[in-house]
């Protein structure tokens, strides 16, 4: 299945900002994250359509996955 | 030497120099102005009238090594809010200020004469003179003028064209360490300076001394742990330093909550090229530069120099607030034209958040078209600036412009426009907007960390539940800060690193020679807090003022279409304290 994987601040250097990326149904978000080598303890926020999600969950067809390291402002 | 409060009147333009009553001595910042407001200024006074003062004050660890703590605190009756006001900024004075044991300078009175005035203060007093050649001049060709007449590190408090009008939306700029200019952005405070007549005061900082510190080991050994904290933590050691505040446009944009279209939706389509990753790069391409403090000693430096695309110098402090306000609220995708209103707000001295929402309603009015940059800067500067009528009602704030153009969709509490989160997608920054004794402000007790970035905990945005207590601790803790001098973005570290909380406690017992604990901490941000709303309620104001327009409530936010939904009674639970 489809999902688009969006990626945010240094999250992007030698990746990508935004790709549609094809999954195994049964994977989660931390494999996803492992498969970019993103370290886990690196993601700050999950947001799955808007909302925050975990690493162990999983995603369903077109889903938008958004991943952000810890940050802040204001 | 103990610090002194020096008073300036500016009716029959004399000063003193005076002993620091014991109530106030531990007192600095933000409990120090609302303190004196609370005591001297009566509530129901007319805000621009001889009645009203205008207090600055550096904060208790202001001066001192510890990290980020050269925020200076302003405090007032507002003209926009007709509450009491504390609005804080950094640049150099409040070092001075505290350099110099000047624990507060207090404005008070009115002149007779139709002239502008100088305060040149110095340790042994203020000095007040006549400057007419300064008006209408803007604030940076203000501080070159000061600059030409005192020696280079002089620090520098002003206003622009638009505080000498009186506009609500006007500010105080206060010199950075690079000669630009940081504002005490809201509140109208440029209103209440320009009401008494001074354009501008000058800070010598010759004869400035250390400050005492009671115990230096444990004082340096406290501030190595408290600056630390702030290095180590993502917040404030890698995102705010490479991306600036601005780094939040996407976040927010996201999660659903970024105000788009006077507050009509949650998302915008031009995020990405108004956000913190694409100014990155354009400053990459252009010989701008990240991590640029606003105050030395600053270990986070959120600010930036900001070029054009002829690598020529444009803005710099641009900051997600003001980005979001102009950006995603009136629809311009253009940061070059962001960046430019931003350097001209600077220099009118106007408030970027209060402004651009001004402009947000108006176009939702019918005055411009949403999207139109230029436009909006074209009346910055010709009608703002200019002080026209058009321009004299757009200074007069988002809740004039609305009743003006008979808008319904105004967003404002306590008539100061909400900032960059819209509060139905993040319920717990509403509790802050509804409730704080500001107004609608974000920095009074900024939900955003537990309810989107997963700092200080987590708590559903989308969710009413644990909303007003995740408010009220962190406007408790924030008037704390705001006490201490320090910048509020020391809360991220703080919040979830703990020996970086109890460094600041650290610090205040050393240099103060104090045994508070974190629980007299915590009752000092409380008393502060019953201060401001005694003072409000004093003014007229009731719990209905502690409520979000109507719309909120009616109009679903897409794209996660969900409503304000809080309770007036669920609200008022915030004060059970």
């Amino acid at each position: 299945m489809q999902v688009t994987v969006k990626l945010f601040a240094n999250f992007r250097n030698n990746r990508f900002n935004k790709e549609i990326r094809t999954i195994a149904p049964d994977i989660t978000v931390g494999a996803i994250v492992t498969e970019l080598a993103i370290k886990k303890e690196e993601v700050g926020v999950i947001l799955i359509n808007g909302r925050h999600g975990s690493l162990d969950q999983g995603l369903t067809e077109g889903d938008t996955l958004s991943l952000f390291p810890l940050i802040g402002g204001g | 030497m103990a610090d002194k409060i020096y008073r300036v009147n500016m009716s029959d333009l004399t000063s003193t120099i005076e002993d620091v009553p014991e109530s106030w001595a531990g007192l600095g910042g933000r409990g120090l102005t609302s303190t004196i407001v609370a005591e001297e200024v009566p509530p129901t006074c007319e805000s621009l009238g001889k009645h009203n003062k205008l207090v600055f004050a550096p904060g208790l660890l202001t001066g001192t090594i510890a990290a980020n703590s050269g925020r200076l605190s302003v405090g007032s009756k507002s003209p926009l809010t007709g509450g009491i006001k504390e609005s804080n900024s950094g640049g150099t004075a409040a070092q001075f200020f505290a350099r110099l044991g000047i624990k507060a300078l207090i404005i008070e009175g009115k002149p007779e004469k139709d002239v502008l005035y100088c305060l040149h203060v110095k340790k042994d007093g203020v000095e007040i003179s006549e400057v007419p050649d300064l008006k209408g001049k803007g604030n940076f060709d203000t501080v070159n003028a000061i600059l030409a007449k005192h020696e280079g590190k002089t620090g520098v408090i002003s206003i622009g064209p638009a505080g000498e009008m009186k506009m609500c939306v006007s500010n105080i700029s206060v010199r950075d360490p690079d000669g630009k200019i940081r504002s005490a952005g809201r509140g109208g405070l440029g209103a209440v300076m320009g009401s008494k007549n001074v354009k501008c005061i000058a800070i010598d900082p010759a004869e400035s001394s250390a400050v005492e510190i009671n115990d230096p080991e444990a004082f340096k050994a406290a501030a190595k742990v408290f600056a630390k904290a702030l290095v180590d933590h993502p917040v404030s050691g890698q995102g705010l330093p490479t991306y600036g505040t601005a780094v939040l446009v996407n976040i927010i944009n996201e999660a659903g909550g970024l105000p788009t279209r006077n507050f009509s939706s949650g998302q915008f389509e031009g995020a990405e090229k108004i956000s913190g990753e694409t100014m990155l790069e354009l400053m990459e391409e252009r010989g701008g530069k990240n991590r640029h403090g606003c105050h030395p000693g600053c270990v986070i430096r959120c600010s930036q120099v900001y070029n054009d695309a002829d690598k020529k110098y444009l803005t710099s402090g641009f900051e997600y607030e003001s980005i979001w306000a102009m950006g995603a609220d009136c629809c311009v995708d253009n940061l070059d034209q962001i960046a430019e209103a931003d350097r001209l707000m600077d220099d009118i001295g106007i408030d970027t958040i209060e402004t651009s929402v001004t402009f947000g309603v108006a176009m939702e009015g019918g005055l411009l078209p949403f999207g139109d940059g230029a436009g909006i800067l074209k009346m910055i500067k010709d009608d703002i600036g200019m002080g026209t009528p058009l321009g004299r009602l757009l200074g007069s704030g988002a809740g004039s412009v609305g009743k003006a153009y008979g808008v319904t969709r105004v967003p404002v509490v306590k008539n100061q426009a909400i900032p960059a989160y819209d509060p139905r997608a993040v319920k717990g920054i509403g509790i802050t907007y509804a409730t704080s004794t500001m107004g609608a402000d974000h920095t009074a007790g900024y939900a955003v960390t537990a309810n989107v970035l997963n700092v200080g905990g987590s708590v559903d945005p989308l969710k009413k539940e644990g909303q007003v207590e995740l408010s009220r601790n962190l406007q408790i803790a924030t008037a704390a800060v705001d006490t201490a001098g320090l910048c509020i973005f020391v809360a991220f570290a703080a919040l979830d690193i703990p020996e970086a909380f109890s460094a600041i406690v650290d610090m205040l017992n050393a240099r103060f020679g104090l045994s508070l604990t974190a629980d007299d901490v915590n009752t000092l941000g409380m008393s502060i807090l019953k201060t401001e709303r005694s003072f409000n309620l004093a003014a007229g104001m009731t719990n209905k003022d502690d409520r979000l327009p109507e719309f909120f409530s009616e109009e679903p936010l897409p794209p996660h279409n969900v409503v304000w939904d809080f309770t007036g009674e669920e609200i008022d639970a915030f004060w059970d304290f």
